[in-house]
């Protein structure tokens, strides 16, 4: 817009605390009616509307309605408004980990460790949407990954195997940009996109030293002084600038990336396994050409996978139906509740609870994740569930190592830097 | 109608002939400030108060939820953000890029689209029609338009066997893509403020310059040009303060990138927005405050000044 | 003849350059529009193998519970509610302004200024209308919609009102015009073209506004047009076939409104320069 008065809003503002909150504006209606609120992917928004009509029908007492909203930070902004002045639906999904820290949770959300289904819950998950012992969200939907999808046929033909460290994944790579193939395709046309050798890499991290998401936290550790840490972003540099991405990496889409992939133009994509439904959606024929493995790092012995936790669902402390809202959540998490959204979307991993299985007719490359589930510490969810700590300029420090513009030991300092800001925002302490 | 009848100081002379007295009277009969109500107290209740209120923030520590004061640190925070000085020129440069544009070409087009033209409102149409797409559309389409080697722009290209740019994707560039499509967004609302201005001229300014036998260069810089005058000058003023301002085009095609090439304070201010730093951006938005109130109020002033003048 | 046959070729030469510089970028969302969801992920300029201009079309309108006829409702209503309100308030500040020196001038001139130059302070906004009862509802957003808008007209305004001679205001006065039927009766209606450019221009803005809707009037029910957007476009997978519809049906209703009003600027302008 030439004039831009109304642009997409560029300034938070504030008004002391003058104006009497008056707490009008609850989120849903009266009667009986609720709302649940949730992001508009439209996978999610598919499996939503299964599960609210598969509750409304289960029993009489409530109907339920869905409201959606903007993801991304567009969402985050909204859900911090919504919550804070007052206008929270009496359900909604929202991010676990560093981004549900920064909701104030013991402040604005209802304490629901004392649910029913909490002792169903796997391990795993509780944490990253924990403060203090209390937990306030159940797991919304199955998990999602970190790691990197290759193209079977691809594989099949120049006779390689799925790589268990780091070297041997670039040797795949190198084999296939020899037989004309993109080694590694790269979009940073969308920008979030940049980050998967890094984020996705943290398992290797973890592996290495258990705790340094804690130290992290506490400022002990960053990207540029950790060894192992630092490995990810000299792998950015490694692949962008030694020519096996893509030729249009900067400008590439997501959509075009999964497109070089599922056609075979390109031997492998990093990012998340949900990116399977994409995939159904655009190239039906493929969805079997395409696997997924974890990340490599050094060692074969601790290779693993890097999570990433499903979305909370909360109940706002301001709800006016919490009963309703219980007794919804109840749902959402049964065997029952599941089966119902994975009849509009597929759950793109495994379910964060310990007696409800991945359906029968996921993909193969879905399926196949269950191994590193069953497997004793092969998974290890990413940094920003364990950690509070998350810069806002990761993708876009990444993008500038990728293009060349700077080099690994300034991108990651650069991002040690940049993390700062979050974490006096949220008042830690040792920064 | 006689020429004369046009110059407002011949109105103001006549008023001022009259007694003090009558004229302040005749001035409150036919100019109420009253008028000024309806507007003042929207503007108040729904702007003067909230962005005031706002500014206390900057001083703060802000998560929406609570709030600690830390003096002028956010201040500090901001002035020492290492892309600061990149994004301070690359707003300069678009602003100035895009609103000097604007008034060039809005001012040919203007002339262009009320001369004899034929299909003269077909071109209008055509001229304006960007106006009416919304930012995001003309976002996702051009930055579709503007890929390297599948979009329309470099495909036609390659055609008559040029090696298009990178646009977007080239760091160098990609703030001027952005800029250009701007221009090709804005200009139709600058040619619409034009064509208002230029057939406000009367004609007989014209039909004596005819007379007088000058040439159309001298009757464009004697006659046109300065009886456009205030076209000009609201040109200036919205384009240049959308420009110093103006984010979201920047936002929709390159979201500040590649890295931070195409960078603008604006849009440093809504990533720290958009990430919960909210004392922060709030302080961002009193820096850029002050940053166009400096660029724009000695323009202003001149402006002003040249327009009591004429 | 030679003259002619030369102004000719000089018009059709502008038309071929408007036609590839303002038309043709819009080729491609049309073109796309009509694709598969497969063929337009590619995002390229061939010409689709199999149109699906219903398919879409239906696709679009039905989605989320034909949230676009709701968002079609309720961004007519906004925008005609928030414009006449700009034209009127804003109409009447730029008049006075340029009209009467006064000693508020300097300080309504900056009041204009900050209003263009400050961005918009949400959650203090919110709170303000929390506290008078009107956040989430349309008249809340309308008049949050007509303060941000009032800075753009009001400087329109004034420097049109300038081609509207004084004299006018004074036989108006002496034949015994009050103050309201002098600007509503005698000068409004003067000032058309300008009118008609701020309509047109800011109608476009309200319709197109997407952060103040998102933001004062939350809901499912209260969705406007740019919000419908999102339903296929979000950060993990874009319908970019239903996206470019969407782009193109919310295009036609500012379409609608210029074509309706182009002529009138015409009109308004030749008129306005004739009385003059």
């Amino acid at each position: 817009m030439l004039f831009s008065r109304r642009t997409f809003l560029a300034g938070a503002g504030a008004g002391a605390s003058v104006v009497a909150i008056t707490g009008c504006g609850s989120g849903g209606g009266s009667g009986g009616e609720v709302t649940f609120l949730v992001d508009n992917d439209p996978n999610n928004v598919v499996a939503t509307e299964l599960l609210i009509e598969a509750f409304n029908d289960s029993q009489a007492d409530y109907v339920f309605t869905m409201e959606t909203r903007p993801g991304g930070t567009e969402g985050d902004n909204l859900i911090k408004t919504r919550l804070s002045t007052q206008d929270m639906p009496d359900v909604f999904s929202y991010n676990s980990g560093s981004l549900f820290q920064a909701i104030r949770p013991a402040q604005n959300l209802l304490d629901l460790s004392d649910q029913p289904w909490v002792s169903r819950v796997a391990e795993v998950y509780p944490p990253s949407v924990s403060v203090e012992g209390a937990i306030y969200g159940a797991p919304h939907g199955g998990s999602n990954s970190g790691g990197i999808w290759y193209h079977k046929p691809t594989y099949e033909e120049l006779g390689l195997e799925v790589p268990l460290t780091w070297d041997d994944f670039i040797a795949n790579a190198e084999a296939a940009k020899s037989a004309g193939k993109h080694g590694i395709i790269q979009s940073y046309g969308d920008t979030y996109t940049s980050q998967f050798l890094v984020l996705a890499d943290f398992h290797n991290v973890a592996a290495v030293n258990p705790d340094f998401a804690e130290q992290y936290t506490a400022n002990e550790v960053g990207f540029a002084d950790d060894p192992t840490a630092f490995k990810a972003f000299e792998h950015v540099e490694q692949v962008t600038q030694g020519g096996l991405v893509n030729e249009d990496y900067v400008s590439t889409t997501l959509e075009q990336a999964l497109a070089y992939l599922a056609g075979g133009e390109g031997a492998h994509y990093p990012f998340f396994s949900s990116g399977m439904a994409e995939i159904k959606a655009t190239h039906a024929d493929k969805v079997e050409d395409v696997g997924f493995f974890a990340l490599p790092g050094d060692d074969p012995e601790t290779n693993g996978l890097t999570v990433w936790l499903p979305n909370g669902i909360y109940i706002p402390s301001t709800a006016e139906n919490q009963d309703a809202a219980t007794a919804f959540i109840e749902f959402a998490v049964s065997a029952e509740g599941l089966a119902a959204m994975a009849e509009g979307a597929q759950p793109t991993g495994p379910y964060m609870l310990t007696d409800v299985e991945l359906p029968e007719d996921v993909p193969t490359a879905i399926a196949d994740l269950q191994t590193y589930f069953d497997t004793d510490g092969a998974t290890t969810p990413a940094l920003e569930f364990s950690s509070p700590v998350k810069g806002p300029n990761l993708e876009n420090i990444l993008i500038e190592l990728g293009t060349g513009s700077i080099d690994a030991r300034t991108a990651a300092e650069r991002y040690d830097q940049d993390v700062e800001k979050q974490a006096q925002q949220l008042g830690l302490e040792g920064w | 109608m006689s020429t004369a009848a046009l110059e407002r100081p011949a109105g103001e002379v006549r008023s001022r002939q009259g007694r003090a007295g009558r004229r302040s009277s005749y001035l409150a009969k036919a100019y109420p400030l009253w008028y000024y109500l309806p507007a003042g107290l929207l503007f108040l209740v729904f702007f003067a108060v909230p962005t005031f209120a706002s500014f206390f923030f900057s001083l703060t520590r802000w998560s929406l939820f609570d709030w600690e004061f830390i003096g002028l640190e956010n201040f500090r925070q901001f002035l020492s953000e290492p892309q600061l000085i990149g994004s301070l020129w690359n707003t300069l440069i678009y602003a100035f890029l895009t609103s000097g544009a604007k008034v060039v070409l809005g001012m040919a087009l203007g002339l262009l689209l009320t001369s004899q033209i034929r299909a003269q409102g077909l071109l209008r149409s055509m001229v304006f029609f960007p106006v009416l797409v919304s930012t995001i559309g003309v976002g996702v389409m051009f930055t579709t338009m503007m890929h390297p080697t599948d979009g329309l722009i470099n495909s036609t290209l390659a055609i008559v066997g040029i090696e298009g740019p990178k646009w977007l994707a080239n760091p160098q560039l990609a703030l001027f893509s952005v800029a250009l499509v701007d221009i090709w967004k804005g200009v139709g609302l600058a040619t619409v403020i034009y064509m208002a201005g230029i057939v406000a001229v009367p004609q007989e300014y014209y039909e004596a310059a005819k007379v007088d036998g000058s040439g159309s260069w001298s009757t464009f810089r004697h006659i046109t040009l300065p009886l456009v005058r205030p076209a000009t000058f609201t040109v200036i003023t919205l384009s240049l303060i959308g420009g110093l301002r103006s984010f979201d085009l920047i936002w929709a095609m390159t979201g500040g990138g590649p890295g931070f090439a195409s960078d603008v304070i604006a849009s440093v201010i809504y990533k720290q927005y958009q990430a919960g730093f909210y004392g922060l951006s709030t302080a961002g938005n009193v820096v850029l405050f002050a940053v166009v109130m400096v660029i724009v109020l000695p323009l202003n002033h001149f402006m002003r000044k040249a327009e009591v003048e004429q | 003849m030679r003259s002619k046959v030369r102004i000719n070729i000089a018009t059709a030469l502008t038309l071929l350059v408007f036609i590839v510089v303002f038309v043709v970028p819009f080729y491609l969302v049309v073109n796309n529009a009509v694709k598969s969801r497969e063929e337009a992920a590619a995002l390229d300029l061939t010409m689709p193998t199999s149109f699906h201009l219903v398919e879409n079309l239906q696709e679009v309108f039905a989605a989320r519970d034909y949230m676009l006829v709701t968002a079609l409702f309720n961004s007519t209503v906004l925008t005609v509610a928030s414009v006449t309100g700009m034209v009127i308030v804003a109409a009447m500040v730029g008049f006075v302004l340029q009209r009467r020196r006064s000693r508020i001038n300097g300080l309504v001139n900056a009041a204009v200024l900050m209003g263009l130059i400050v961005p918009p302070a949400v959650v203090p906004t919110i709170w303000v209308l929390q506290s008078i009862g009107l956040f989430k509802t349309l008249p809340g957003l309308i008049l949050v919609e007509i303060t941000f808008g009032i800075s753009f007209c009001v400087l329109l305004f004034r420097a049109f009102m300038s081609t509207v001679p004084r004299e006018l205001d004074e036989a108006a006065i002496i034949d015994g015009c009050g103050p309201l039927r002098l600007f509503f009766q005698v000068i409004l209606p003067l000032l058309k073209p300008t009118v008609v450019t701020v309509i047109v221009v800011q109608s476009v803005a309200v319709f197109n506004d997407f952060v103040h809707p998102l933001y004062f009037l939350p809901g499912e029910e209260n969705a406007t047009v740019q919000l419908t957007l999102y339903n296929f476009m979000s950060q993990f997978s874009t319908q970019w076939n239903l996206l470019f519809m969407n782009i193109l049906l919310i295009t036609i209703p500012p379409l609608i409104v210029f074509l309706f009003f182009n002529r009138q600027i015409v009109a308004g302008m030749t008129s306005g320069a004739v009385k003059g």
